[in-house]
Formats: structure tokens, sequence, C-alpha cells
């Protein structure tokens, strides 16, 4: 009897060696990233990437790494992630918003497998959903820009209007405001993430309006460029340090560090503990890196900036603390009241003081 | 010496086998190409043409050819009509994008109204008539004004772009989304989805239709007036004028219904597939549809085979792109190897090589 088992045992395997059926292997872990640009963008893209790289550099022979690059959101990107799912990855980061249905679709004909989309906010039972909170970064690079300023016309080279993006804009506001009650803020939206040619026309708009500092949400150095090329304009690296563009104009920059979040997840996938969560980590967590402030910057303003920066870290201090107005004036925050992270999460308005609308 | 002498007709024999050649060609060129990236190239041509197919996933891939083919065969029909008359519709694309605008509209203005068969042929009529009325822009202004409907008709590919980015974080952005671009997705709304009609099988509405349009085309090319209509005009307009041919009247006919059929697509996909109105809804099938057009020799039959193997490239160089980490813009490159190469084939069709001095005349 026993013996039948075992050749029933035997002749199982050898089937499914024959008909090559994916073999899971139990020791090495399938680690996979859907890209939406290419992994050299030098922005979003690239960070993941470098993240992931880290990541792998850390377990070693213990996970199997695969990603695919410049995946288009929508149904290709659907086929893209049934692929990885199909080739037997055991834990998939899909690193854009709009692959955010996509995800979901997948998970649900793939429950074995756990997803990790990033900056989305459709959970389920084995997807995860992950974000940085930018806004910590953008607070301080608001402090310094009020500070360096000269002309209290600040340009804002914005991408895409969603809650993401007006939040770094009302962040950013909001502190330069403080540290210096004249600033003025310019907003021009190009509606990419990324596109060199459209970031850099912005850039020399806003420095022509009289624009001395330019803070960018879009991915390239092009606004680098164009501002070093005018001469005593300020930047800030975004996604990247892109440190070769300091002491100036790159006077500091917000920083995207995703490796201790995804060493965390593929070792809990290793571990057999992963279960479905929201994250939204920033400065202390470390997801949120600010770029070393450069000397062109004031001793003052930077040991201000550093102090910020320590206590958003700290937890002392959250940058979206009343009293604050929203742009029509109504009241949004009381004194001392911290902003909840639902209001956060889905934040479509300007604040007290901004001009213009938000476009939609 | 080696030269080229053009034949007195263009060789029939040679307008068939062109494709097959440059498609043998293409695989040849692009082994090379994937040596050259070091990956195994009998493998990576494996992955692209074989594997979805019949390899392991087959019922995986599949599907996804028959849904990736649906709207390029569809287009490439209707552009058939207008290329073989001479009528230069290069903005397919923007009939697709206006098609799915207009015909995901219909859906998201009287969400969430749930009686499927008087809104799924509503957002069908809606999709045509998009794509018709962005193709008439074109059309109108080249009946009247004589300009080139090629740059009107491309330069509108770039407004309908603008608009679909507008719409999706404008009015027809989803008011559940917390503040991100894009539509409610049409694929979770019972009444608007264009889901598969057997499911699992990637043949949904749009594929259906796609078949239809075949057909439609083959009769109407051997059997009926307009087909020859269309034909003479095409080889020769002077003749088409003396044969009663309506040139304007042709024109709108032509630039109209290849607009009406994008707008199709549009709406198929955008209710399937896609399900959403985003900003990266558009996708280029209105430009690949060319390729396929060509491909397939304007006829219908050819362009249904083209369009499938134009699906198969994307699909399985997807899947090799992720298999081999080959880069994208590999798989980019193997697909333009096929145009170029049809290009440089054709050639065959008008001349023929000779071997040995040009006759004295």
């Amino acid at each position: 009897m026993k013996r039948r088992t075992l050749l029933a045992t035997g002749a199982g395997a050898a089937m499914a060696a024959a008909l090559g059926l994916p073999a899971r292997a139990q020791d090495k872990t399938k680690v996979g990233f859907i890209y939406v640009g290419p992994i050299n963008d030098g922005g979003w893209t690239q960070h993941h990437h470098h993240s992931a790289m880290e990541m792998v550099h850390h377990f070693g022979d213990a996970v199997d790494f695969v990603y695919q690059e410049n995946v288009p959101e929508g149904p290709d990107a659907e086929r893209a992630i049934t692929q990885m799912a199909l080739g037997g990855a055991d834990i998939i980061f899909t690193t854009s918003f709009g692959f955010m249905d996509p995800t979901i679709n997948v998970a649900a004909n793939f429950p074995d497998v756990k997803f990790e989309h990033a900056t989305g906010y459709k959970q389920a039972d084995n997807v995860s959903v992950y974000s940085a909170r930018f806004y910590e970064g953008r607070a301080i690079q608001g402090t310094l820009a009020g500070r360096v300023t000269k002309s209290n016309k600040i340009g804002y080279i914005a991408s895409v209007p969603i809650p993401e993006v007006i939040r770094g804009i009302n962040s950013a506001y909001l502190h330069a405001k403080k540290v210096n009650p004249d600033v003025e803020f310019k907003v021009i939206w190009i509606f990419e993430w990324l596109n060199p040619a459209k970031e850099a026309d912005a850039a020399k708009a806003l420095i022509e309006q009289g624009c001395d500092v330019v803070l960018q949400h879009t991915d390239s150095t092009a606004p680098h460029q164009a501002a070093k090329e005018a001469g005593g304009v300020y930047t800030f690296g975004q996604a990247a340090d892109m440190a070769e563009y300091g002491p100036m104009p790159r006077i500091s920059s917000i920083i995207d560090n995703w490796s201790p979040y995804y060493i965390e997840r593929v070792q809990a996938v290793i571990d057999g503990t992963w279960s479905s969560v929201n994250t939204w980590d920033g400065i202390g967590a470390g997801m949120v890196g600010i770029g070393e402030i450069s000397d062109a910057v004031p001793a003052e303003a930077k040991a201000e900036a550093e102090a910020m920066r320590d206590a958003i870290a700290a937890g002392t201090y959250h940058p979206f603390t009343g009293p604050i107005n929203k742009q029509d004036g109504s009241a949004w925050l009381a004194e001392g009241e911290i902003a909840n992270d639902g209001d956060l999460a889905g934040m479509f308005f300007f604040v007290e003081g901004i001009e213009g609308d938000i476009p939609s | 010496m080696l030269r080229l002498e053009k034949r007195p007709q263009p060789s029939k024999n040679w307008s068939y086998g062109a494709p097959l050649l440059a498609v043998v060609l293409t695989i040849i060129l692009g082994m090379g190409l994937f040596a050259i990236l070091g990956k195994d190239p009998v493998i990576a041509i494996k992955t692209i043409f074989w594997d979805p197919v019949f390899g392991q996933f087959a019922h995986f891939y599949r599907p996804e050819v028959v849904k990736k083919a649906a709207p390029l065969v569809l287009i490439a029909v209707g552009l058939s009509f207008g290329f073989r008359a001479g009528i230069w519709n290069i903005g397919a694309e923007g009939q697709y994008i206006i098609g799915a605008i207009c015909g995901a509209g219909v859906a998201l203005a009287v969400y969430p109204y749930d009686t499927r068969w008087v809104l799924f042929p509503l957002m069908i009529v809606a999709g045509a008539l998009g794509g018709f009325l962005w193709a008439m822009i074109p059309a109108l202004l080249r009946v009247f004004f004589k300009t080139n409907e090629i740059l009107v008709s491309l330069m509108l590919v770039y407004v309908a772009e603008v608009l679909i980015k507008a719409f999706s974080i404008g009015l027809l952005r989803n008011p559940e989304g917390y503040g991100m671009p894009g539509s409610r997705n049409l694929r979770q709304y019972p009444a608007a989805a264009n889901l598969d009609l057997i499911s699992g099988t990637g043949f949904h509405w749009g594929a259906l239709t796609a078949v239809f349009a075949v057909v439609v085309a083959y009769v109407m090319f051997t059997r009926h007036q307009f087909g020859f209509n269309v034909r003479l005009a095409g080889q020769s307009p002077r003749a088409a004028g003396f044969a009663g041919v309506n040139a304007n009247k042709l024109i709108i006919v032509c630039l109209g219904l290849s607009g009406a059929m994008a707008g199709l697509a549009g709406l198929f996909e955008v209710a399937g597939p896609s399900g959403q109105i985003l900003g990266s809804f558009p996708s280029y099938y209105g430009f690949t549809a060319i390729i396929v057009a060509f491909l397939g020799r304007l006829n219908p039959i050819g362009i249904l085979l083209a369009g499938l193997l134009m699906a198969l490239t994307y699909i399985g160089g997807q899947a090799a792109e992720a298999q081999l980490n080959l880069p994208s813009a590999a798989i980019l490159t193997f697909q333009g190897m096929l145009l170029f190469c049809l290009l440089a084939v054709d050639v065959l069709t008008n001349y023929r090589f000779k071997i040995g001095k040009a006759e004295v005349r």
C-alpha cells in the first residue's frame, strides 16, 4: 500500500515535470516590479528601481528579481502584471497610480500572490497600498524658498492636478509664507510627470516672470539647467538628489527612498507574515529623504530648515497645523488643529493666499 | 549588373508575396537584433510568435491577442476605403479618442442607469457618431476649402489627446476617485461594460464588429458599386469623374466611414479592455492601424490577418520583454522593422530585378 502511494506520488511529480507546470521554488522568493517609465528616467521610476536593487542586494540569493519598464497604464498594464504572476512571482510591486485598477483586477485572479500598489487607494486581501508623505519635504522646501527669495516670487512647476501635487503646493506655500509674509506663488501646470522640454519651458517662463526660486513636482533636471543658465535662481532636486546641480542652483532636494519599505515587505513574504496594509510614511520612517542643504543657503535658514526636518521626523511638528483657511476664505483647520489623513489624502483645494485655480 | 526594371503591370503574385517576405525578413533581422543584445535569438522569436498562441500560458495570451487585434482590424478596415480612393485619413487615432469620449460620456452621464439594452446601443451610436463628426472636420474643410486632409486629420489627433486629458481631470472625472484623474471604470458598470461574449475568449462586441466589418467590406469591394467607385477614384480620378463618381461625396463618405469605425473601436475599447477615460487612454491604435491596413494590402481578409499578426507582436513582444528582460525599445524597433521591410520589399511589386545592362532604346 505504502509502495503504491510512493509510486503514485512519483508519477505525479514526473507528470508535473513533463507538463512543465511552474514548480514554485520554495527556497527563493520571486519579487516583481512593474514600472511606468524607463529605469533611467532620473526621477520616479529610477528611484523605485534603485530602491528595488537595494532590496535585492539586501537579500542576495534569497530572492529572484524581475521587472518590466515602460509599462503603459491601462489594459497593457493588466497583461504585464498577469504575466509576472503567471511567471511565478510571489510579490509584485506596481509603482504608478495608473496601475491601480489593473492591480486590483489581476489580484482577484491570483489570490496567492501578494501585490503592493504605490500611491493608490484601493486595497484588497492581497493588495497593500503605500505612499510617501512628500508634503513633509515640501514644508522644508517652502521654508528655504521663503528665506532665500529676493524677488518674493516663487515659481512652482506642477505636474498633474491630483491631491498629492496640491498637498505639495499648499505645504510649500504655507511654510514660505510663514517665514516671509510677502511671498507670492506662481504655479504652472504641465499635465505630465516627465517632459524635459515642457519643464524647461515652464522654468523659463517662471524665471521671466521674476521668480528666483523654482520648485518642481516633475522628474527631470531640465528646470535646473534653465535656472543655471539664468543665474541667481534657486531650485530643488525632485525624487533624486540631483546633486550635480549643487551648490547652485540646487540648494536641497526631496529624495524618494523606498528601500526600507521594500525590504520590510519582502521579508514579510519570506516569513509568511505578509498582510494587507495601508502605509503612508514620511521623513521619520526614512521614506522621504531631505538632500543636503547647500552652502548657498544662509546658515540661519539652513539651521531653521534642519530643525523643522528633525521636528517632523520626531513627530513633534505636523506641516498642516491650524489655523489654516481654504482659498475661498472658509475655515479648514482651527488654531492648533492637525489635519487628518483622510482630508490630506483627498485634498483638492488651495489654501488661502494662493492665486489661481486648480485645473479641472 | 543588377538593376531594377519597372514592371508593365504591378505583379499580382508579389503583391501577396511581399507581406510574407517582409515578415520573414523581419524575423531574420530581429534575430540579429536580439543576438546583438545578448539574448538567444531563437528563444526570443519563439517567445514572440509561438508562445502566446501555443505555449504554456496560451490560455491567457490568446484572448489578449484577440482584444488587441479587434480595434486594429476595425480601424484598418475603415481606413482601407479611403486609402484605396486616395483619401488619406491619418487621424484615426483622434477619431478613436473622440469616439471613446462620446460613448463613455453617454454612459457616465446617466450613471447608474441600468437598462443595458437601451444604454449599450446608445453608447455604440454615440461612439460612432463622435468619430464620424471628428472626421467630418477634415472632410468638409477639404471639400469646401481644398485643405489637405492628411495634415488636418493628423493635427486633430493632438487636439483629441488634449481633450481626453481635460475630460479625465474635469467633466468625466470619477466623483468617488479621491480627486485622481480618470473616469469611473465602465467595466464595473454592468449596463455599459463591453465584456467577452463568451467568457475567457477575449471576443467582445468590438471583435464581433470587426469581423462583421471585414465581411461587409469584402462584399463591398468585390460586389458593390461603391467599392468599384472607390477603386476607380484611387486608380484614375479622371476616369472616375467620367463614370459619374462625385469626388466630393466620395471624400465625405470615405472619411466619415473611417471616422465612424475608429470611433466605434474607441468606444469598445473604453467600455472593455481599458475601462476608463484617462489621459493615458490613447495607445496609438489609430496609427498602428495604418500599418495594418497596408500590411493587409488594403484587402479586408488581409487586414484581418495583418491585425492578428500585429497584435501578436505586441503581446509576444511584451512577453519577451518580461521573460527575457529585453528593453522595450528593442520591441518597438522590431515592430518598426516590419513596416520598413514591407516598404522595401514592396519595390518588387512594381519593379523586377534584371541582370545585365539596360537595353538601348
